[in-house]
């Protein structure tokens, strides 16, 4: 069902392709690699088409975004399907889409480097347990979607030396808060679930929250550093956060 | 005005039409798994919106209804009595202050309805009443109803045509289940997903003329298919990208999956097939051991039976709606 959307525009690097993937979804794909500025670009075309098509809902991942629309409200016309009409309508408004970068926030994540698996992500990268530290705490991520359960970033700019394989025997309880490697991302668990992933540390920020305004803590297209944090200052935030 | 939960059953939830906006959040929809099934049973007590219901699975709850209450039961054929006194589905009933509703097994199909008038007005979580099981939201940290919850009810429009008497009556017609229940397990219409020509040739035919179980190992997240397995030409690796409700995975075990209303809004599988919208409530009401069969369908069949049945069912509910008040003018 995959169709090339024609004709391919050339503001969007690479081609966009759209693929009819239900009765109510089209899938526009950007490519197919885990890749910060096919990520990047998967954002703002999100964003841009949210302000022109806002009865949509938008499911932006890795390379691609899924839109979700009633099909009622797009009646065949003409011999043209609801999905080709949409397909053609979002290959329009992307026609002006500016790739140029814009304005994401950065939110810092206190971390207290405690997880049961730190001592077998430094075994598996030859790392000691502080560099494996340091190494994750140095650089920028940006969340390149929420999935997986509410509230779950998979975040992009892993140090592909800290790169480690999946636990063979997956946890049924992860704990809330917990930061984690998993293949060549890093995550952090927003609520107890059960997870493959090697748990390096914890957060005592709460990540996802049903009753605030705004439930996620992080958005897809945030930039994101960790901070390691001692024992206290862990307690100290946690205890601030449940007053 | 509450309803007390004396006996759980299996599996009984609270479920409204779903949970939408919240998928670039990591947050499903959820919602009733026979989604007409939920929309009669809210219509035939009254309710204009889609109120939360109860979701029965295979064994039902035994309630007790503090108020006198209009109840509807719609979807599986359920065994359902009031004090010992069996009722019918696909009607409204009126139960008197005090009644104790028993629901029983399902003598065909997995899911029943059970709305009340006005619908169970526990607090919306991200705009919805649905029980999330999987990502625990929605009643109760989004858990499955347990022996001694007390269910809220809501104001009840219709509540004003009940008779004031003692007595348990239901309405002298009822709505034939036949259009909206499946009961011959016909084929699904399944659309091509993205990775359907990389299956062998053997896995293609399989999936367009065999025969698969449900398996036991199913719930409101996934139905995991028995009988075969089958096999892509060479196996893929890909990145994660957005999953619905129908879209049939093929995850490295061979073991076709079939995503349904809690579908995580994201995975990484093979995606061989998705299952048309209009027939996911016949998938819903398969339960573990029946049989699952597939034929293909093009995305303008689906499309046109798609409208076409909201179209229908959007008729069937103003009839219902008339009926309903004439039947108040009369008393």
């Amino acid at each position: 069902m995959t169709r090339s959307a024609a004709p391919p525009i050339s503001a969007v690097p690479p081609a966009v392709q759209w693929e009819a993937m239900a009765e109510n979804a089209l899938l526009l794909r950007f490519g197919d690699t885990i890749d910060s500025s096919l990520n990047t670009c998967v954002h703002a075309a999100t964003a841009h088409l949210r302000e022109r098509l806002p009865t949509l809902e938008y499911v932006p991942a890795y390379a691609s975004v899924l839109l979700r629309f009633d099909p009622a409200h797009w009646p065949a016309l003409e011999e043209r399907s609801p999905h080709q009409q949409l397909g053609d309508a979002v290959i329009a408004a992307l026609a002006d889409l500016s790739t140029a970068a814009t304005a994401s926030a950065l939110i810092e994540i206190p971390v207290l480097y405690d997880g049961p698996d730190l001592t077998d992500v430094a075994a598996l990268t030859g790392f000691s347990i502080e560099d494996v530290i340091v190494r994750h705490g140095a650089v920028e991520y940006r969340v390149a979607m929420l999935g997986f359960a509410p509230g779950f970033p998979y975040l992009l700019g892993l140090d592909p030396a800290l790169a480690v394989p999946r636990r063979t025997d997956p946890r049924q309880r992860v704990p809330a808060g917990s930061v984690a490697i998993g293949g060549r991302q890093t995550g952090i668990y927003p609520t107890e679930l059960p997870g493959g992933w090697q748990l390096i540390g914890r957060t005592p920020l709460q990540l996802f929250d049903v009753a605030a305004d705004v439930p996620s803590l992080l958005a897809a297209g945030d930039r994101v550093r960790f901070r390691a944090i001692d024992r206290a200052t862990f307690q100290q935030i946690a205890k601030a956060r449940s007053a | 005005m509450s309803v007390i939960v004396l006996k759980p059953g299996l599996l009984s939830t609270l479920q409204d039409a779903g949970r939408p906006g919240h998928a670039a959040l990591g947050v499903g929809r959820a919602g009733a798994m026979d989604g007409p099934a939920l929309q009669l049973a809210n219509a035939l007590v009254g309710n204009v919106d889609n109120e939360a219901a109860i979701e029965c699975t295979l064994l039902g709850p035994t309630l007790k209804f503090i108020e006198a209450t209009v109840i509807a039961l719609t979807g599986a054929t359920i065994e359902a009595s009031v004090d010992g006194r069996p009722i019918p589905m696909w009607t409204r009933c009126q139960l008197p202050a005090g009644s104790v509703l028993q629901l029983g097994g399902m003598s065909v199909g997995c899911r029943s309805y059970l709305a009340v008038g006005g619908g169970f007005d526990v607090a919306k979580v991200l705009g919805s009443r649905s029980t999330d099981l999987h990502a625990r939201l929605g009643y109760a940290n989004g858990r499955a109803l347990r022996a001694g919850d007390a269910l809220p009810t809501g104001a009840c429009t219709s509540q004003a045509s009940m008779h004031h008497n003692d007595e348990l009556t239901s309405l002298p017609w009822s709505i034939d289940p036949h259009p909206w229940f499946d009961f011959a397990f016909r084929p699904l219409a399944l659309l091509a997903g993205k990775h359907s020509a990389l299956l062998d040739k053997r896995s293609q035919q399989i999936l367009h003329d065999g025969k698969f179980v449900l398996s036991k190992d199913s719930n409101r997240t996934a139905g995991r298919l028995d009988g075969h397995t089958l096999s892509l030409r060479q196996p893929l690796e890909l990145i994660s990208e957005a999953t619905l409700p129908g879209t049939l995975q093929l995850p490295p075990s061979g073991q076709p999956i079939a995503l349904l209303a809690e579908a995580p809004v994201t995975g990484g599988y093979p995606r061989i097939g998705q299952i048309a919208v209009v027939d996911l409530p016949r998938l819903a009401q398969r339960r573990p051991g029946d049989a699952v069969c597939f034929r293909p369908s093009t995305l303008d069949d689906a499309v046109r039976r798609l409208h076409e049945r909201e179209q229908r069912l959007g008729k069937l509910i103003q009839t219902i709606q008339r009926r309903l008040r004439l039947d108040r003018t009369a008393h």
